[in-house]
């Protein structure tokens, strides 16, 4: 966990109360809408079909249990009783009245949560890996830098006025769990031939209706000079960035004209004339951030407690550790994921009930840690195997224990037109039915590792460019339609899917999705290849004549 | 959303609305007959002509205190007047989203 220093608590604090006039004056008609939606975007605050939506961030997909508990309050006591949990670490609630907000952020203040940098032309909230800090063979806790990074660009003038939004991700594994490449900048950290730490740079990566993968603009820049690097980037991006168009804003566009060569050149260009502009980072200043950051008192335990081996008769359990129980870095204890991918349930909603339960089960057998990941999923991520039995039970009883991590029914989906005022179309209501097509486990297991993502428009929030399947929402004539897309990945080896055929009306959606499903079941080499190595090695034709054949 | 002004050039084809959401809880409202608002769409001031519309419009846009963008928006007329949403989008603003909350409304 990171503790806030007295400063972040001034300053959150202050933030609440600076809205809190700005709302009264919005109320009294002494702000415009006009005037005040800058106003509330820089607190998270969208208006949407039925209401405002507050999106509160989580940074580096880190929350305390006290953290998860007070969500769970807000949602309760200013929401509907549930929150959502979205693809970047942040949480969104649907309902909400403007004129409760500053209560609800003078609450959430209280536990060091705010909403800075949820919304808005700035750098947006840095994302990280879910499991930093505890994954085996990570080269060190990217949240570290993650928060080096939160603190150089909250509030930052430089930073709160781009030509568009601005997110960066972070991994320090050799599997991406964070996204990195779909991302206007893309931190890799590694360590080179002496040993140093530092950071491949990615830049240009993002999804919505002009979708890029990242691209390597610098091998290796020394953790010292992230900072500054970061700052040439942002630099270049400021003078030439398109301002005239929304559509064109973005870091990628100006990437994919300028190419990638000439970016590079004009970032390292920048960097070298910036000079010392005072960004290096000194050993103390990354100690001082590394400090802030506890780690649990683990136990030595047994790799293979007995409460281990005898819950292994139980092929219920069996199934959910196999499926959502990951290896930890230190032995004897685990890193648990929580589905929130029920059957027939909305990806990534959790109620107030759940999320209190959550955080009593964190305070339990986790050291009080939850994390949350962009695949709108929570984690525990310090259990010890012995106790990975009763955490079940637990779980179950809670229904966050479907055994579906990175299966089929783990399904990415943004919320849609059921409330998102951009939506062409609607997008839970297609991850339901599928859920509900898929819902046997069997079959799922036997189809392994699949990503489907659903967007309700071409902005992408559900990421289905990158879904293994992936499935966009556009209307036609008043008519929901469907695009679907496949071989696109988010991780390592991340690229873009491949449209498979003419788009299909809501009604067919789930038909079609099973016949891509049971093409790939008919086509695949042998059971251990994936769906997306499939598609990789046959290409989207031998599948589209299957799936395309009678429609 | 579309936005007023760019709806200043938009024909109406049929019996509209004014909607928006309301400024305090963001709930969705509809412009009624007496220069008010109403979470009720049958409460609303139904246009038939592009001239009306800019007008209902207008008048809404100026009361920036009650309602946040206000735009136009198709209505069906059943038999006996009874309005209902023109679209899937107006359909879902005015009866909720389509889905199963976990928790009841």
């Amino acid at each position: 966990m990171y503790a806030y220093d007295e400063l972040d608590r001034t300053l959150i604090n202050e933030r609440v109360s600076e809205f809190r006039d700005q709302v009264k004056r919005r109320l009294s008609g002494e702000l415009t809408e006009d005037e005040f939606k800058i106003l509330r975007l820089q607190n998270g605050v969208y208006l949407q079909l039925h209401a405002y939506m507050f999106r509160v961030a989580i940074p580096y997909g880190t929350l305390s249990s006290k953290q998860l508990r007070r969500l769970a309050h807000v949602a309760r006591r200013y929401d509907r009783g549930y929150g959502h949990f979205t693809t970047r670490q942040n949480i969104q609630f649907n309902w909400i009245k403007l004129a409760e907000l500053p209560d609800a952020l003078s609450d959430l203040a209280e536990v060091g949560i705010h909403a800075m940098q949820t919304s808005g032309n700035n750098m947006r909230n840095v994302t990280s890996d879910q499991w930093a800090g505890v994954a085996p063979g990570e080269i060190e806790d990217p949240r570290i830098w993650s928060e080096i990074l939160r603190q150089h660009t909250t509030l930052h003038p430089e930073f709160s006025f781009l030509p568009r939004k601005f997110k960066i991700a972070i991994t320090a594994s050799e599997h991406d769990r964070a996204a990195i490449k779909i991302h206007d900048i893309g931190l890799r950290l590694h360590k080179n031939a002496d040993g140093e730490t530092g950071f491949e740079v990615l830049v240009g990566g993002g999804l919505g209706r002009t979708p890029f993968i990242a691209k390597t603009i610098k091998p290796f820049v020394h953790g010292r000079d992230i900072l500054s690097y970061v700052e040439a980037i942002l630099r270049v991006y400021n003078q030439y960035g398109r301002r005239d168009n929304i559509y064109k804003a973005r870091i990628k566009i100006l990437v994919h004209e300028l190419g990638i060569e000439k970016f590079a050149r004009e970032v390292e260009e920048e960097w070298k004339a910036m000079g010392d502009v005072g960004l290096t980072l000194d050993h103390a200043a990354i100690e001082e951030v590394r400090s802030r950051f506890s780690y649990p008192p683990y136990e030595k335990l047994p790799h293979m407690p007995d409460e281990l081996k005898q819950a292994a008769h139980d092929p219920l359990f069996e199934r959910w550790r196999k499926n959502s129980v990951a290896p930890h870095k230190v032995q004897g204890y685990s890193i648990v994921t929580l589905s929130l991918k029920p059957v027939g349930g909305p990806p990534g909603d959790a109620t107030a009930e759940q999320m209190d339960a959550v955080a009593d089960l964190a305070d339990k057998y986790s050291f009080g840690e939850i994390r949350v990941g962009h695949e709108q999923n929570l984690a525990l991520p310090h259990v010890a195997k012995c106790d990975l039995p009763q955490l079940f039970k637990a779980l179950d009883r809670l229904g966050l224990a479907t055994p579906n991590v990175n299966l089929v029914t783990d399904i990415i989906a943004c919320p849609g037109l059921d409330y998102c005022s951009l939506a062409n179309a609607r997008s839970i209501p297609i991850a339901q039915e599928l859920t509900r097509r898929f819902a046997n486990h069997d079959t799922a297991d036997l189809i392994g590792r699949l990503h489907i993502n659903i967007s309700g428009c071409i902005n992408a929030c559900g990421h289905h460019h990158v879904g293994h399947i992936g499935i966009l929402g556009v209307e036609k004539n008043g008519e929901e339609f469907y695009q679907i897309t496949i071989g696109g990945r988010a991780d390592e080896n991340a690229q873009l899917g491949t449209l498979i055929g003419p788009a299909v009306p809501y009604a067919e959606v789930a038909d079609v999705i099973e016949d891509i499903v049971e093409a790939y079941l008919a086509l695949r080499d042998r059971p251990e290849e994936l769906f997306v190595d499939t598609v990789k090695r046959l290409g989207v034709e031998p599948i589209r004549e299957r799936v395309y054949a009678t429609r | 959303m579309t936005s007023p002004l760019e709806q200043k050039k938009i024909r109406i084809t049929g019996p509209s609305v004014v909607t928006a959401n309301r400024t305090w809880d963001g709930a969705v409202v509809y412009r009624t007959a007496k220069q008010g608002w109403s979470t009720e769409l049958s409460d609303s001031a139904v246009v038939s002509t592009s001239d009306d519309a800019r007008a209902l419009l207008a008048e809404a846009t100026a009361d920036d205190v009650g309602a946040v963008g206000p735009y136009i928006a198709p209505v069906e007329l059943k038999d006996g007047g009874k309005l209902k949403p023109g679209n899937l989008r107006e359909h879902i603003r005015a009866k909720g989203v389509t889905i199963d909350l976990q928790v009841p409304a």
